[in-house]
């Protein structure tokens, strides 16, 4: 038998991988994923913040792919949507680089401008 | 559970599992091995989506892009493009969810804009064989306040203040049963679904069955604990096998997780469920000869009273709830019965689930709230009648309700307002008809489904809607009489009066409202022996158009009768008297020169 606290449990654990399907509202994670994105590695990085979001049990945050944006040079690129903030674009992203992102941008709200379009234009 | 970035979410109601969404299934699976997707990518089979004519479904998260049509063989395209490479395949989405090439949100596509989803909450958005998805959009916690926070009586009083009435076709308002129920003093009570959904075009039932079983068993649990039974039964035709297995799978689960059985979530509460298969019979939708057919006796009603709430099944106080009904139970605890309430009507809060069917262009499963009109649900959600012909009717209540006209679709939504018309809202059938629907042939079709399926108890029913339709076959065959309207009605209002149940009831409720708003095509039929819509073969005449034809000679050749004759090169004739209308000559004839009349 399920006590009311297992239940509970169950349903946060369990909304956090679903919650995919009905919920729009949160943060969106996209990382580029056409041909220049997946050759420049982009797949190790979708795996990299996939997991970090799962180890810091993360709701609401919404990891999906696109095409290519047209800075086929700059890529693997990440975009992050925050409802209510700019978009923010990273560019030359690295595994480790996505990790850092999640954990200042996504958890604590701070841009990581060293990894942005803007510092890289400089 | 593993954490995926996407979801793909493949319908196997049984709309989309008869066009092969099983396959579909498997051959995601297969494709996302293939291209190492596995750990990103999960595949989940769910309920309904409600655009039945547009499957097999397949919805991709988070992007939500709904792919309509889909055949096993473009899956391996959706896996590379929109999976590995997060190009969505536009040739495969639903046409209406794409905008000036940007994907619309699925809650800004006409089909789904009116629609308000509380039924159907959770049918295509998770996996009906899976506890814990059902868990996680707020399952089992409705049952929890109610055996945690409330006593039987507030519970009825939610159930009340919410203003829910029956959704299986007689709109008795669900929480006074509840209260009948819980006053009558017995050791053993009984609390019953009615999933035995018999309307011809009715699926509404079926698919929140085979979408999300648990809401059943949650609300069965919940009205369990408030009019004090311990033991529930699903009464579940046969027909839908999906529907029994996921019931089967789900009552399971639940016992194993302690939400069925001797001490539900620790509180001490005591409740199970079983299930019963019917074995397809009509009347079997009907309290009384339910009850009969789960004792396991022959599906026949009796008079009431008493009524099931004193003396129901087992001769225990008993209460039957229709399949939608428990739906929106969870719900109304969930969000409160205010909020409930607040959609709706005066006399009809809430939602209602609507299958669409007949010649209408998004064939499929809708909820609307109530008080939204007839022209709403056909022309924005429904999309119209296909091939630019012209609505004539809407047929709401199956067996037992009527058909509307035009004139009366500006009419809103609710159980008296569709009552005055001379229909119902029934259990929730919604079959359109077209210029070409004959409807007298509607009402002698309807005729002949309630003679099939007249249990044979009561003489009016037994009897007196055999001669009905002896007297609706005549008038299609074209040997109606002139007084063949007045005896039909007058039929029509000793069986209203005198039948057992409401099978019989009502059955005459086809036949009378064709005949108040079609009297022209049943005069036409019975004085100029003519079936205007074009149906009635007896009363059709094939001929050859002169200036179209050309000479041949097949349709001569064709002819099994023999009855065309003619020299080659100069227009054929046909013989009517020899011909017995079987259509060859027409289907035949190279030139389109041949009309039926």
């Amino acid at each position: 038998m399920k006590t009311i606290q297992e239940l509970e449990e169950i349903r946060k654990k369990t909304l956090d991988t679903i919650n995919v399907r009905k919920d729009r509202s949160g943060t969106r994670i996209v990382v580029g994923m056409a041909t220049c994105g997946i050759a420049a590695g982009a797949r190790p990085v979708l795996l990299a913040i996939m997991d970090e979001i799962k180890k810091h049990d993360l709701s609401d945050v919404v990891v999906a792919q696109t095409g290519c944006i047209g800075m086929c040079r700059l890529e693997p690129i990440v975009e992050v949507y925050r409802p209510g903030e700019e978009k923010v674009t990273y560019v030359k992203v690295n595994p480790s680089k996505a990790i850092r992102i999640v954990n200042e941008h996504i958890m604590k709200g701070k841009v990581v401008e060293g990894y942005t379009i803007g510092a890289e234009s400089k | 559970m593993e954490m995926y970035r996407s979801h793909v979410m493949i319908c196997r109601g049984t709309g989309c599992t008869s066009s092969n969404s099983e396959q579909i299934a498997k051959n995601f699976e297969e494709e996302i091995k293939k291209h190492g997707l596995e750990k990103e990518v999960v595949v989940e089979r769910t309920g309904c989506f409600g655009l039945c004519a547009l499957g097999p479904v397949v919805i991709v998260y988070p992007e939500a892009s709904f792919y309509s049509l889909v055949k096993p063989e473009d899956v391996e395209e959706i896996v590379k493009e929109h999976l590995v490479k997060g190009r969505v395949v536009k040739r495969l989405l639903y046409a209406e969810s794409v905008e000036e090439n940007k994907l619309k949100a699925l809650e800004e596509v006409d089909f789904f804009k009116k629609q308000v989803r509380v039924a159907l909450r959770n049918c295509g958005v998770i996996n009906p064989e899976n506890i814990d998805e059902y868990i996680a959009f707020d399952g089992y916690k409705a049952l929890e306040k109610v055996l945690t926070e409330m006593t039987p009586a507030e519970v009825i009083d939610t159930v009340k203040k919410s203003g829910l009435r029956g959704r299986g076709g007689a709109g008795f308002p669900t929480g006074m049963k509840w209260d009948f129920a819980s006053r009558s003093v017995n050791d053993q009570k009984y609390v019953l679904c009615n999933a035995d959904e018999g309307d011809p075009g009715a699926f509404m039932d079926r698919s929140v069955l085979e979408g999300d079983p648990h809401s059943i068993l949650e609300a069965m649990t919940i009205a369990g604990y408030a009019i004090g039974a311990g033991q529930g039964y699903i009464y579940c035709r046969a027909e839908y096998p999906i529907a029994v297995k996921r019931l089967g799978i789900a009552i399971g689960q639940a016992r194993q997780y302690g939400l069925l059985g001797d001490n539900i979530m620790g509180t001490g509460f005591k409740f199970d469920i079983e299930l019963r298969l019917g074995a397809g019979a009509f009347v079997c939708g009907e309290e009384t000869a339910l009850m009969a057919s789960i004792e396991g006796q022959r599906g026949m009603p009796r008079p009431r009273p008493p009524f099931p709430a004193n003396k129901g099944l087992f001769a225990k106080p008993t209460i039957l709830n229709n399949v939608e009904t428990y739906a929106n139970i969870p719900v109304i605890f969930n969000k409160g019965p205010e909020w409930f309430a607040s959609m709706g009507t005066e006399k009809s809060k809430g939602t209602k689930v609507f299958a669409l069917g007949g010649k209408i262009n998004n064939t499929g499963l809708v909820e609307i709230p109530m008080g939204t009109t007839l022209r709403e649900v056909i022309y924005e959600i429904g999309g119209g009648c296909p091939n630019g012909k012209k609505f004539k009717a809407v047929q709401t209540g199956g067996p037992s309700g009527g058909c509307i006209p035009e004139e009366h679709l500006d009419t809103p939504i609710d159980y008296e307002s569709l009552a005055s018309l001379g229909s119902i809202i029934g259990s929730g059938g919604m079959i359109v008809m077209d210029e070409d629907n004959c409807m007298v042939d509607i009402a002698r079709f309807f005729m002949d489904f309630i003679v099939d399926e007249s249990c044979g108890k009561c003489t009016p029913c037994r009897e007196g809607t055999k001669r009905m339709l002896e007297i609706l076959e005549r008038i299609t065959e074209g040997k109606g009489e002139e007084e063949d309207i007045e005896k039909l009605e007058n039929l029509a209002m000793n069986i209203k009066n005198s039948a057992l149940c409401g099978l019989g009831q009502t059955a005459p409720n086809p036949v009378l409202s064709t005949i108040k708003y079609f009297r022209n095509e049943y005069e036409a039929h019975i004085k100029e022996k003519r079936c205007p819509a074009g149906v009635c073969n007896e009363l059709l005449n094939y001929m050859i158009m002169a200036d179209k034809c050309k000479g041949c000679g097949i349709c001569a050749k064709n002819c099994p009768q023999q009855c065309i004759s003619g020299q080659p090169k100069t227009p054929y004739t046909i013989d009517s008297s020899k011909c017995i209308k079987c259509g060859v000559c027409m289907s035949k004839c190279p030139f389109k020169a041949i009309t039926r009349k």
